[in-house]
Protein backbone atom coordinates (compact mmCIF):
# COMPACT_ATOMS: atom_id res chain seq x y z
CA UNK A 1 0.00 0.00 0.00
CA UNK A 2 1.48 3.21 -1.10
CA UNK A 3 1.07 6.17 0.65
CA UNK A 4 1.30 10.06 -0.64
CA UNK A 5 4.68 10.96 1.58
CA UNK A 6 3.98 14.54 3.01
CA UNK A 7 5.52 17.18 1.11
CA UNK A 8 6.97 20.24 2.67
CA UNK A 9 7.68 23.03 0.11
CA UNK A 10 11.46 22.86 1.79
CA UNK A 11 11.77 19.47 0.49
CA UNK A 12 10.75 20.70 -3.57
CA UNK A 13 12.41 24.19 -2.85
CA UNK A 14 14.72 23.80 -5.73
CA UNK A 15 11.79 22.89 -8.08
CA UNK A 16 9.93 25.86 -7.57
CA UNK A 17 10.09 29.49 -8.45
CA UNK A 18 11.15 32.24 -5.72
CA UNK A 19 7.74 33.60 -5.87
CA UNK A 20 6.24 30.09 -4.46
CA UNK A 21 8.32 30.89 -1.59
CA UNK A 22 7.35 34.47 -1.22
CA UNK A 23 3.57 33.20 -1.74
CA UNK A 24 2.62 35.01 -4.92
CA UNK A 25 2.24 31.78 -6.71
CA UNK A 26 0.04 28.92 -5.48
CA UNK A 27 1.33 25.43 -5.54
CA UNK A 28 -1.36 22.88 -5.71
CA UNK A 29 -1.77 19.09 -5.90
CA UNK A 30 -3.22 16.98 -8.70
CA UNK A 31 -4.23 13.53 -8.24
CA UNK A 32 -2.99 10.26 -7.70
CA UNK A 33 -6.32 10.19 -7.83
CA UNK A 34 -7.29 11.65 -10.60
CA UNK A 35 -9.66 11.05 -13.75
CA UNK A 36 -7.65 12.86 -16.33
CA UNK A 37 -4.35 11.23 -15.65
CA UNK A 38 -4.36 8.16 -16.62
CA UNK A 39 -3.76 5.96 -14.28
CA UNK A 40 -1.94 6.96 -10.66
CA UNK A 41 -0.15 9.96 -11.68
CA UNK A 42 0.62 12.55 -9.35
CA UNK A 43 1.20 15.97 -10.52
CA UNK A 44 2.25 19.06 -8.40
CA UNK A 45 1.74 22.23 -9.61
CA UNK A 46 3.05 25.78 -9.54
CA UNK A 47 0.17 28.47 -10.31
CA UNK A 48 -0.27 31.64 -11.29
CA UNK A 49 -3.87 32.14 -11.29
CA UNK A 50 -4.91 29.54 -13.47
CA UNK A 51 -1.27 29.66 -15.45
CA UNK A 52 1.03 27.06 -14.85
CA UNK A 53 4.39 28.09 -14.07
CA UNK A 54 5.94 24.81 -13.29
CA UNK A 55 4.89 21.17 -13.50
CA UNK A 56 6.59 18.88 -11.27
CA UNK A 57 5.47 14.90 -12.16
CA UNK A 58 5.68 12.51 -8.99
CA UNK A 59 5.74 8.77 -10.29
CA UNK A 60 5.79 5.49 -8.83
CA UNK A 61 2.45 4.71 -7.54
CA UNK A 62 2.50 1.64 -9.84
CA UNK A 63 5.90 0.45 -9.58
CA UNK A 64 5.58 -3.51 -8.87
CA UNK A 65 9.51 -4.72 -9.43
CA UNK A 66 9.50 -6.08 -12.55
CA UNK A 67 12.47 -6.01 -13.59
CA UNK A 68 13.60 -7.71 -10.16
CA UNK A 69 11.19 -10.02 -10.47
CA UNK A 70 12.22 -11.40 -13.78
CA UNK A 71 16.03 -11.85 -12.43
CA UNK A 72 13.88 -13.91 -10.42
CA UNK A 73 12.49 -16.33 -13.00
CA UNK A 74 13.68 -19.19 -15.97
CA UNK A 75 13.70 -17.24 -19.64
CA UNK A 76 10.30 -18.54 -20.08
CA UNK A 77 8.43 -17.92 -17.39
CA UNK A 78 9.44 -14.30 -16.74
CA UNK A 79 7.38 -13.20 -19.83
CA UNK A 80 4.40 -13.26 -18.50
CA UNK A 81 5.61 -10.59 -16.22
CA UNK A 82 6.13 -8.52 -19.28
CA UNK A 83 1.96 -8.26 -20.27
CA UNK A 84 1.95 -6.90 -17.16
CA UNK A 85 4.42 -3.63 -17.80
CA UNK A 86 2.42 -1.30 -20.56
CA UNK A 87 -1.48 -3.26 -20.14
CA UNK A 88 -2.58 -1.57 -23.07
CA UNK A 89 0.57 -2.48 -25.44
CA UNK A 90 0.75 -6.24 -23.85
CA UNK A 91 1.38 -8.11 -27.62
CA UNK A 92 4.22 -5.67 -28.46
CA UNK A 93 5.45 -6.21 -24.85
CA UNK A 94 5.91 -9.47 -25.70
CA UNK A 95 7.60 -8.98 -28.99
CA UNK A 96 10.00 -6.53 -27.38
CA UNK A 97 11.04 -9.11 -24.76
CA UNK A 98 11.10 -12.20 -26.95
CA UNK A 99 13.25 -10.44 -29.70
CA UNK A 100 15.51 -9.74 -26.75
CA UNK A 101 16.18 -13.36 -26.24
CA UNK A 102 16.23 -14.27 -29.69
CA UNK A 103 18.66 -11.97 -30.26
CA UNK A 104 20.95 -13.11 -26.94
CA UNK A 105 20.01 -17.08 -28.41
CA UNK A 106 20.44 -15.92 -32.45
CA UNK A 107 17.44 -17.87 -32.91
CA UNK A 108 15.79 -17.96 -35.79
CA UNK A 109 11.46 -17.57 -36.42
CA UNK A 110 9.62 -19.11 -38.85
CA UNK A 111 8.28 -16.71 -41.67
CA UNK A 112 4.66 -17.64 -40.38
CA UNK A 113 4.98 -16.74 -36.98
CA UNK A 114 6.42 -13.09 -38.04
CA UNK A 115 3.63 -12.65 -40.37
CA UNK A 116 1.40 -13.29 -37.15
CA UNK A 117 3.30 -11.78 -35.03
CA UNK A 118 3.08 -8.32 -37.24
CA UNK A 119 -0.48 -8.73 -37.34
CA UNK A 120 -1.33 -9.38 -33.90
CA UNK A 121 1.21 -6.43 -33.05
CA UNK A 122 -0.60 -3.73 -35.54
CA UNK A 123 -3.61 -4.80 -34.38
CA UNK A 124 -2.66 -3.79 -30.85
CA UNK A 125 -1.08 -0.69 -32.17
CA UNK A 126 -4.68 0.16 -33.04
CA UNK A 127 -6.61 -1.23 -30.44
CA UNK A 128 -3.95 1.43 -27.91
CA UNK A 129 -4.81 4.44 -30.15
CA UNK A 130 -8.97 3.38 -29.63
CA UNK A 131 -8.16 3.34 -25.76
CA UNK A 132 -6.36 6.45 -26.69
CA UNK A 133 -8.25 8.25 -28.51
CA UNK A 134 -11.75 7.25 -26.71
CA UNK A 135 -9.83 8.55 -23.05
CA UNK A 136 -8.01 11.66 -24.19
CA UNK A 137 -11.47 12.79 -26.27
CA UNK A 138 -13.71 12.55 -22.80
CA UNK A 139 -11.22 14.43 -20.67
CA UNK A 140 -12.32 17.21 -23.50
CA UNK A 141 -15.43 15.90 -22.57
CA UNK A 142 -16.32 14.32 -25.80
CA UNK A 143 -18.05 11.69 -24.73
CA UNK A 144 -19.54 9.40 -27.41
CA UNK A 145 -15.75 8.49 -29.21
CA UNK A 146 -14.98 6.80 -26.22
CA UNK A 147 -18.62 4.29 -26.75
CA UNK A 148 -17.56 3.92 -30.45
CA UNK A 149 -14.00 3.66 -29.91
CA UNK A 150 -14.58 0.56 -27.25
CA UNK A 151 -17.29 -1.26 -29.79
CA UNK A 152 -14.03 -1.49 -31.69
CA UNK A 153 -11.43 -2.07 -29.51
CA UNK A 154 -13.66 -5.32 -28.19
CA UNK A 155 -13.47 -6.56 -31.40
CA UNK A 156 -9.50 -6.76 -31.72
CA UNK A 157 -9.42 -8.60 -27.91
CA UNK A 158 -11.63 -10.84 -29.04
CA UNK A 159 -9.33 -11.62 -31.90
CA UNK A 160 -6.80 -12.25 -29.28
CA UNK A 161 -9.28 -14.47 -27.72
CA UNK A 162 -9.59 -16.35 -30.06
CA UNK A 163 -5.78 -17.08 -30.77
CA UNK A 164 -4.25 -16.94 -26.55
CA UNK A 165 -6.71 -17.92 -24.83
CA UNK A 166 -7.12 -14.42 -23.01
CA UNK A 167 -8.43 -10.94 -23.61
CA UNK A 168 -5.26 -9.09 -22.57
CA UNK A 169 -2.70 -10.94 -20.77
CA UNK A 170 -1.56 -13.41 -23.56
CA UNK A 171 1.84 -14.63 -23.69
CA UNK A 172 1.30 -15.67 -27.16
CA UNK A 173 4.62 -14.78 -28.76
CA UNK A 174 7.39 -17.27 -27.31
CA UNK A 175 11.25 -17.52 -27.65
CA UNK A 176 11.27 -19.25 -30.89
CA UNK A 177 7.73 -18.43 -32.49
CA UNK A 178 4.42 -18.70 -31.20
CA UNK A 179 2.63 -20.74 -28.69
CA UNK A 180 0.70 -22.48 -31.10
CA UNK A 181 -1.14 -21.84 -34.62
CA UNK A 182 -3.86 -19.15 -34.98
CA UNK A 183 -7.21 -20.65 -34.86
CA UNK A 184 -8.90 -21.81 -38.31
CA UNK A 185 -11.71 -18.84 -37.60
CA UNK A 186 -8.93 -16.17 -37.27
CA UNK A 187 -8.56 -15.11 -40.76
CA UNK A 188 -12.32 -14.48 -41.34
CA UNK A 189 -12.07 -12.34 -37.88
CA UNK A 190 -9.56 -10.03 -39.07
CA UNK A 191 -10.72 -9.73 -42.62
CA UNK A 192 -13.92 -8.50 -41.20
CA UNK A 193 -12.25 -6.16 -39.05
CA UNK A 194 -10.36 -5.18 -41.79
CA UNK A 195 -13.58 -4.37 -43.78
CA UNK A 196 -15.28 -2.38 -41.40
CA UNK A 197 -12.32 -0.86 -39.35
CA UNK A 198 -11.49 2.41 -42.25
CA UNK A 199 -15.58 3.94 -42.08
CA UNK A 200 -15.29 3.32 -37.99
CA UNK A 201 -12.06 5.41 -38.47
CA UNK A 202 -13.95 7.80 -40.91
CA UNK A 203 -16.41 7.82 -38.01
CA UNK A 204 -14.06 9.08 -35.09
CA UNK A 205 -13.09 11.91 -37.55
CA UNK A 206 -16.26 12.76 -38.41
CA UNK A 207 -16.55 13.28 -34.36
CA UNK A 208 -13.41 15.31 -33.96
CA UNK A 209 -10.96 16.45 -36.82
CA UNK A 210 -13.02 19.35 -37.88
CA UNK A 211 -15.07 20.04 -34.32
CA UNK A 212 -15.02 23.79 -33.44
CA UNK A 213 -14.64 22.80 -29.42
CA UNK A 214 -12.00 19.86 -30.20
CA UNK A 215 -9.87 22.37 -32.52
CA UNK A 216 -10.65 24.86 -29.61
CA UNK A 217 -8.79 22.99 -27.11
CA UNK A 218 -6.07 21.52 -28.85
CA UNK A 219 -4.56 23.64 -31.59
CA UNK A 220 -1.62 25.52 -30.39
CA UNK A 221 -1.50 24.20 -27.14
CA UNK A 222 1.92 22.06 -26.17
CA UNK A 223 3.92 22.68 -28.59
CA UNK A 224 7.20 20.67 -28.78
CA UNK A 225 10.23 21.67 -31.14
CA UNK A 226 12.19 18.50 -32.74
CA UNK A 227 14.99 19.47 -30.67
CA UNK A 228 13.30 19.65 -28.12
CA UNK A 229 11.90 15.69 -28.41
CA UNK A 230 15.35 14.22 -29.55
CA UNK A 231 16.60 16.42 -26.16
CA UNK A 232 14.60 14.23 -24.19
CA UNK A 233 14.29 11.13 -25.52
CA UNK A 234 11.02 11.52 -26.90
CA UNK A 235 9.87 9.29 -29.53
CA UNK A 236 6.46 7.76 -30.83
CA UNK A 237 3.53 9.73 -32.40
CA UNK A 238 5.05 12.73 -30.47
CA UNK A 239 8.14 12.85 -31.84
CA UNK A 240 6.27 12.32 -35.41
CA UNK A 241 4.12 15.21 -34.65
CA UNK A 242 7.38 17.63 -34.78
CA UNK A 243 7.78 16.88 -37.96
CA UNK A 244 10.78 13.90 -37.72
CA UNK A 245 9.91 10.77 -39.58
CA UNK A 246 11.56 8.40 -37.16
CA UNK A 247 9.62 4.87 -36.87
CA UNK A 248 11.32 2.08 -35.97
CA UNK A 249 9.48 -0.53 -38.07
CA UNK A 250 11.14 1.64 -41.12
CA UNK A 251 14.52 2.94 -40.55
CA UNK A 252 15.59 -0.80 -38.55
CA UNK A 253 12.91 -2.96 -39.61
CA UNK A 254 12.32 -6.47 -37.78
CA UNK A 255 9.72 -9.22 -38.06
CA UNK A 256 9.90 -8.37 -41.19
CA UNK A 257 8.47 -4.88 -41.76
CA UNK A 258 10.55 -4.08 -44.69
CA UNK A 259 7.99 -6.30 -46.93
CA UNK A 260 4.87 -4.13 -46.47
CA UNK A 261 4.30 -1.44 -47.65
CA UNK A 262 3.18 1.66 -45.60
CA UNK A 263 4.08 5.28 -44.72
CA UNK A 264 5.02 6.80 -41.48
CA UNK A 265 2.72 9.98 -41.00
CA UNK A 266 4.24 13.13 -39.49
CA UNK A 267 2.88 16.99 -39.04
CA UNK A 268 5.20 19.72 -38.04
CA UNK A 269 2.85 21.75 -35.62
CA UNK A 270 3.78 19.45 -32.75
CA UNK A 271 1.49 20.39 -30.89
CA UNK A 272 -2.01 18.83 -29.32
CA UNK A 273 -3.66 18.51 -32.91
CA UNK A 274 -0.79 17.33 -34.78
CA UNK A 275 -0.52 14.52 -32.32
CA UNK A 276 -4.15 13.81 -32.61
CA UNK A 277 -3.57 13.46 -36.74
CA UNK A 278 -0.49 11.50 -36.47
CA UNK A 279 -2.12 8.67 -34.18
CA UNK A 280 -5.68 8.52 -36.53
CA UNK A 281 -3.50 8.11 -39.34
CA UNK A 282 -1.04 5.60 -38.10
CA UNK A 283 -4.61 3.81 -36.93
CA UNK A 284 -5.24 3.61 -41.23
CA UNK A 285 -1.78 2.10 -41.66
CA UNK A 286 -1.41 -0.03 -39.44
CA UNK A 287 -4.67 -1.51 -41.15
CA UNK A 288 -2.73 -1.25 -44.22
CA UNK A 289 -0.14 -3.79 -42.72
CA UNK A 290 -2.41 -6.00 -41.48
CA UNK A 291 -4.05 -6.11 -44.65
CA UNK A 292 -0.79 -7.01 -46.69
CA UNK A 293 0.25 -9.33 -44.32
CA UNK A 294 -3.13 -11.56 -44.10
CA UNK A 295 -2.81 -11.66 -47.61
CA UNK A 296 0.58 -13.20 -48.20
CA UNK A 297 0.34 -15.11 -44.95
CA UNK A 298 3.21 -17.92 -45.55
CA UNK A 299 2.30 -21.40 -44.81
CA UNK A 300 4.60 -23.74 -42.65
CA UNK A 301 5.41 -23.98 -39.03
CA UNK A 302 5.23 -21.11 -35.79
CA UNK A 303 8.02 -22.65 -34.11
CA UNK A 304 11.55 -22.81 -34.82
CA UNK A 305 12.82 -26.60 -34.83
CA UNK A 306 15.82 -25.99 -32.94
CA UNK A 307 14.68 -27.81 -29.53
CA UNK A 308 17.64 -26.51 -27.39
CA UNK A 309 15.67 -23.20 -26.98
CA UNK A 310 11.91 -24.54 -28.14
CA UNK A 311 10.27 -26.86 -26.55
CA UNK A 312 9.35 -29.85 -29.48
CA UNK A 313 5.46 -30.26 -30.17
CA UNK A 314 3.52 -32.55 -28.23
CA UNK A 315 3.60 -35.22 -31.18
CA UNK A 316 7.29 -36.22 -30.79
CA UNK A 317 7.56 -36.50 -27.20
CA UNK A 318 5.82 -39.91 -26.91
CA UNK A 319 7.88 -41.37 -29.67
CA UNK A 320 11.35 -39.61 -29.46
CA UNK A 321 13.96 -40.18 -26.57
CA UNK A 322 15.74 -37.28 -27.50
CA UNK A 323 12.41 -34.77 -27.81
CA UNK A 324 11.68 -35.95 -24.18
CA UNK A 325 15.00 -35.20 -22.67
CA UNK A 326 14.56 -31.83 -24.70
CA UNK A 327 10.70 -30.88 -23.12
CA UNK A 328 12.39 -31.89 -19.24
CA UNK A 329 15.02 -29.90 -19.91
CA UNK A 330 13.53 -26.66 -21.06
CA UNK A 331 10.75 -27.04 -18.17
CA UNK A 332 12.61 -27.88 -15.45
CA UNK A 333 16.08 -26.00 -15.72
CA UNK A 334 15.19 -23.86 -18.77
CA UNK A 335 17.69 -23.12 -21.45
CA UNK A 336 21.06 -21.33 -21.09
CA UNK A 337 21.92 -18.33 -23.46
CA UNK A 338 25.74 -17.34 -24.02
CA UNK A 339 27.10 -14.31 -21.92
CA UNK A 340 26.58 -11.21 -23.47
CA UNK A 341 24.23 -8.31 -23.66
CA UNK A 342 21.66 -7.07 -25.89
CA UNK A 343 19.50 -3.96 -26.51
CA UNK A 344 16.58 -4.81 -28.46
CA UNK A 345 14.04 -1.98 -29.39
CA UNK A 346 10.55 -2.09 -31.25
CA UNK A 347 8.09 0.90 -31.69
CA UNK A 348 5.35 0.66 -29.90
CA UNK A 349 2.25 2.49 -29.86
CA UNK A 350 3.50 5.37 -27.68
CA UNK A 351 7.66 4.79 -29.14
CA UNK A 352 10.76 3.14 -28.74
CA UNK A 353 10.28 0.47 -26.11
CA UNK A 354 13.65 -1.54 -25.38
CA UNK A 355 14.57 -4.28 -23.44
CA UNK A 356 18.26 -4.28 -22.26
CA UNK A 357 19.03 -8.20 -21.48
CA UNK A 358 22.19 -9.32 -19.80
CA UNK A 359 22.91 -13.10 -18.99
CA UNK A 360 25.25 -14.84 -16.93
CA UNK A 361 25.45 -17.72 -18.98
CA UNK A 362 22.95 -19.07 -16.54
CA UNK A 363 19.15 -20.26 -17.15
CA UNK A 364 17.64 -16.53 -15.39
CA UNK A 365 18.42 -13.46 -17.08
CA UNK A 366 21.03 -11.95 -14.84
CA UNK A 367 19.63 -8.20 -15.39
CA UNK A 368 16.15 -7.07 -17.46
CA UNK A 369 15.63 -3.37 -17.50
CA UNK A 370 12.79 -2.24 -19.97
CA UNK A 371 13.48 1.30 -21.93
CA UNK A 372 9.79 2.33 -21.86
CA UNK A 373 8.79 5.12 -23.68
CA UNK A 374 6.26 6.74 -21.63
CA UNK A 375 8.99 7.48 -19.14
CA UNK A 376 10.64 10.00 -21.37
CA UNK A 377 7.16 11.04 -23.10
CA UNK A 378 5.84 12.02 -19.46
CA UNK A 379 9.19 13.80 -18.60
CA UNK A 380 8.77 16.51 -20.99
CA UNK A 381 5.36 17.45 -19.36
CA UNK A 382 7.06 20.78 -18.12
CA UNK A 383 8.43 21.85 -20.93
CA UNK A 384 4.84 21.18 -22.95
CA UNK A 385 2.35 22.46 -20.05
CA UNK A 386 4.38 25.77 -19.16
CA UNK A 387 2.37 28.94 -19.53
CA UNK A 388 -0.94 27.01 -20.72
CA UNK A 389 -4.19 27.19 -18.66
CA UNK A 390 -4.76 23.93 -16.09
CA UNK A 391 -7.72 22.95 -18.55
CA UNK A 392 -5.07 22.77 -21.32
CA UNK A 393 -2.72 20.33 -18.89
CA UNK A 394 -5.44 17.79 -19.11
CA UNK A 395 -5.48 18.07 -22.81
CA UNK A 396 -1.64 17.99 -22.90
CA UNK A 397 -1.24 14.88 -20.73
CA UNK A 398 -4.43 12.96 -22.91
CA UNK A 399 -2.36 13.74 -25.74
CA UNK A 400 1.26 12.32 -24.76
CA UNK A 401 -0.75 9.01 -24.28
CA UNK A 402 1.07 7.65 -20.95
CA UNK A 403 0.25 4.21 -19.66
CA UNK A 404 1.72 4.18 -15.99
CA UNK A 405 2.54 0.86 -15.76
CA UNK A 406 4.73 1.70 -18.28
CA UNK A 407 6.39 4.24 -16.34
CA UNK A 408 6.57 2.85 -12.90
CA UNK A 409 7.53 -0.95 -13.86
CA UNK B 1 30.84 -3.96 -37.45
CA UNK B 2 29.54 -1.65 -39.68
CA UNK B 3 31.82 0.56 -41.17
CA UNK B 4 29.96 3.58 -40.21
CA UNK B 5 29.95 2.70 -36.45
CA UNK B 6 33.66 1.38 -37.27
CA UNK B 7 34.85 4.78 -37.69
CA UNK B 8 33.35 6.69 -35.51
CA UNK B 9 35.02 3.83 -32.81
CA UNK B 10 38.15 4.30 -34.59
CA UNK B 11 37.56 8.43 -33.76
CA UNK B 12 37.32 7.56 -30.18
CA UNK B 13 39.58 5.21 -29.77
CA UNK B 14 42.25 8.16 -30.60
CA UNK B 15 40.67 10.43 -28.47
CA UNK B 16 40.12 8.77 -25.39
CA UNK B 17 41.39 5.43 -23.41
CA UNK B 18 38.71 2.31 -24.21
CA UNK B 19 38.08 -0.61 -24.19
CA UNK B 20 35.41 -2.52 -27.15
CA UNK B 21 33.37 -5.42 -26.60
CA UNK B 22 31.29 -6.82 -29.30
CA UNK B 23 28.17 -9.08 -28.70
CA UNK B 24 25.54 -9.73 -31.25
CA UNK B 25 26.40 -7.19 -33.71
CA UNK B 26 26.38 -4.16 -30.77
CA UNK B 27 29.20 -2.44 -29.77
CA UNK B 28 29.70 -1.89 -26.34
CA UNK B 29 32.52 0.60 -25.89
CA UNK B 30 34.15 0.54 -21.65
CA UNK B 31 34.71 3.79 -20.12
CA UNK B 32 36.52 4.89 -17.18
CA UNK B 33 34.59 7.47 -14.94
CA UNK B 34 36.88 10.34 -15.55
CA UNK B 35 36.31 10.67 -19.43
CA UNK B 36 32.41 9.85 -19.22
CA UNK B 37 31.05 13.64 -19.86
CA UNK B 38 33.98 14.46 -22.32
CA UNK B 39 33.25 11.25 -24.56
CA UNK B 40 29.20 11.46 -24.20
CA UNK B 41 30.05 14.98 -25.42
CA UNK B 42 32.45 14.01 -28.23
CA UNK B 43 29.28 11.76 -29.07
CA UNK B 44 26.91 14.00 -29.31
CA UNK B 45 28.16 17.13 -30.91
CA UNK B 46 30.68 15.86 -33.26
CA UNK B 47 28.89 12.34 -33.98
CA UNK B 48 25.61 13.48 -34.20
CA UNK B 49 24.55 10.84 -31.42
CA UNK B 50 21.66 13.38 -30.53
CA UNK B 51 19.54 10.97 -28.41
CA UNK B 52 20.25 9.03 -25.21
CA UNK B 53 17.85 6.09 -25.26
CA UNK B 54 18.06 4.47 -22.04
CA UNK B 55 20.46 4.77 -19.15
CA UNK B 56 20.33 2.24 -16.19
CA UNK B 57 23.25 -0.10 -14.41
CA UNK B 58 24.13 -3.33 -13.48
CA UNK B 59 24.71 -4.98 -10.70
CA UNK B 60 28.12 -7.78 -10.29
CA UNK B 61 27.71 -8.19 -6.67
CA UNK B 62 30.12 -9.94 -5.11
CA UNK B 63 32.57 -8.56 -7.54
CA UNK B 64 33.75 -5.64 -5.63
CA UNK B 65 35.99 -3.69 -8.17
CA UNK B 66 33.79 -2.86 -10.12
CA UNK B 67 30.65 -3.56 -8.46
CA UNK B 68 28.51 -1.52 -10.99
CA UNK B 69 28.28 -0.90 -14.68
CA UNK B 70 26.09 2.00 -15.45
CA UNK B 71 24.94 1.83 -19.10
CA UNK B 72 24.25 4.30 -21.76
CA UNK B 73 22.42 3.50 -24.31
CA UNK B 74 22.79 6.13 -27.65
CA UNK B 75 21.35 6.68 -30.39
CA UNK B 76 22.02 8.25 -33.57
CA UNK B 77 18.90 9.04 -35.59
CA UNK B 78 20.78 11.30 -38.28
CA UNK B 79 23.25 8.20 -38.99
CA UNK B 80 20.82 5.34 -37.59
CA UNK B 81 23.59 3.98 -35.75
CA UNK B 82 23.32 3.00 -31.73
CA UNK B 83 26.33 2.94 -29.25
CA UNK B 84 26.68 1.63 -25.91
CA UNK B 85 28.64 3.10 -23.70
CA UNK B 86 29.61 1.61 -20.08
CA UNK B 87 31.16 2.71 -17.04
CA UNK B 88 32.90 0.60 -14.60
CA UNK B 89 32.00 2.24 -10.68
CA UNK B 90 33.08 0.52 -7.99
CA UNK B 91 31.33 -0.65 -4.43
CA UNK B 92 32.38 2.19 -2.43
CA UNK B 93 30.80 4.85 -2.02
CA UNK B 94 29.39 4.60 -5.59
CA UNK B 95 29.26 7.93 -8.19
CA UNK B 96 29.54 9.17 -11.36
CA UNK B 97 29.15 12.69 -12.82
CA UNK B 98 26.13 13.57 -14.05
CA UNK B 99 25.20 13.80 -17.63
CA UNK B 100 21.86 16.12 -17.62
CA UNK B 101 23.52 19.12 -18.85
CA UNK B 102 24.18 16.71 -22.05
CA UNK B 103 20.92 14.56 -22.46
CA UNK B 104 17.78 16.07 -20.69
CA UNK B 105 16.18 13.05 -19.89
CA UNK B 106 19.02 11.83 -18.06
CA UNK B 107 17.71 13.74 -14.83
CA UNK B 108 14.57 10.69 -14.04
CA UNK B 109 16.51 8.15 -15.82
CA UNK B 110 19.55 8.65 -12.87
CA UNK B 111 17.19 9.51 -10.49
CA UNK B 112 15.82 5.55 -11.17
CA UNK B 113 19.70 4.38 -10.84
CA UNK B 114 19.85 6.06 -7.41
CA UNK B 115 16.91 4.60 -6.23
CA UNK B 116 17.18 1.35 -7.37
CA UNK B 117 21.11 0.77 -7.13
CA UNK B 118 22.24 3.79 -5.08
CA UNK B 119 24.68 4.91 -7.54
CA UNK B 120 25.03 9.03 -6.51
CA UNK B 121 25.18 11.73 -9.56
CA UNK B 122 27.33 14.28 -8.81
CA UNK B 123 25.89 17.74 -10.13
CA UNK B 124 22.45 15.84 -10.37
CA UNK B 125 19.52 19.16 -9.79
CA UNK B 126 17.09 17.20 -8.24
CA UNK B 127 18.58 13.69 -6.99
CA UNK B 128 15.34 12.06 -5.26
CA UNK B 129 13.95 8.52 -5.25
CA UNK B 130 11.74 8.51 -8.29
CA UNK B 131 10.11 4.61 -8.18
CA UNK B 132 10.53 3.78 -4.63
CA UNK B 133 8.58 5.93 -2.03
CA UNK B 134 11.08 8.45 -0.40
CA UNK B 135 11.49 6.91 3.24
CA UNK B 136 12.54 3.84 1.68
CA UNK B 137 15.51 1.67 3.37
CA UNK B 138 18.02 0.03 0.51
CA UNK B 139 17.98 -0.42 -3.02
CA UNK B 140 16.50 -2.83 -4.36
CA UNK B 141 17.73 -3.88 -7.60
CA UNK B 142 21.05 -4.43 -6.17
CA UNK B 143 21.91 -8.28 -5.87
CA UNK B 144 22.29 -7.98 -2.56
CA UNK B 145 18.79 -6.98 -1.40
CA UNK B 146 16.57 -9.85 -1.20
CA UNK B 147 13.33 -10.27 -3.43
CA UNK B 148 10.19 -10.28 -0.60
CA UNK B 149 7.51 -12.42 -1.17
CA UNK B 150 3.88 -12.75 1.03
CA UNK B 151 3.74 -15.86 2.95
CA UNK B 152 0.04 -17.54 0.73
CA UNK B 153 -2.03 -18.36 3.81
CA UNK B 154 -3.91 -21.48 3.98
CA UNK B 155 -6.75 -22.44 6.74
CA UNK B 156 -4.18 -24.30 8.82
CA UNK B 157 -2.13 -21.16 9.56
CA UNK B 158 -4.47 -18.32 8.84
CA UNK B 159 -4.41 -16.53 11.82
CA UNK B 160 -0.41 -17.36 12.76
CA UNK B 161 0.45 -15.26 9.36
CA UNK B 162 -2.11 -12.70 10.05
CA UNK B 163 -0.51 -11.70 13.72
CA UNK B 164 2.63 -10.81 12.08
CA UNK B 165 1.96 -9.87 8.59
CA UNK B 166 2.11 -6.00 8.20
CA UNK B 167 -0.81 -3.88 7.19
CA UNK B 168 -1.20 -0.54 6.78
CA UNK B 169 -1.32 1.63 10.20
CA UNK B 170 -4.36 3.53 10.86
Amino acid sequence: MTQIQEMTLDEIRHLVTERAVQGETVVLNMGPQHPSTHGVLRLILELDGEVIVNVIPDIGFLHTGIEKNMEAKTYQKAEVMTDRLDYLNTVGNNLAYVMAVEKLLDLDVPPRAQAIRVILTELQRIASHLVWIGTSALDLAAMSVFLYAFREREMILDIFEMCSGQRMMTTYFRPGGLWRDVPVEFEDAVRNFVRIFPRRVDEYEALLTKNPLFLDRTLGIGKLTTEQALQYGVTGPILRATGLAWDLRKVRPYMGYEQYDFNVPTHTAGDVYARYLVRVQEMRESLKIVQQALDKLPYGPVRSNNHKYVPPPRSEIGVSMESLIHHFKLWTEGFTPPKGAVYSAVESPRGELGVYLESDGSPKPYRVHWRTPSFDNLQVLPVLAKGHLIADLIAIIGSIDIVLGDIDR
Amino acid sequence: METVLQSVVQALQERFPLQIEEFRGEVHVLVSAEHLVGLLNYLKNDESFEMLSTLTAVDYWPQQQPRFHVIYQLTSLKRNLSLQVRVPVGAMEPSLPTVTRIYANANWREREVWDMFGIRFEGHPDLRRILMPADWQGHPLRKDYPLGYEEPQFTFNFDEINRRKPYAKE
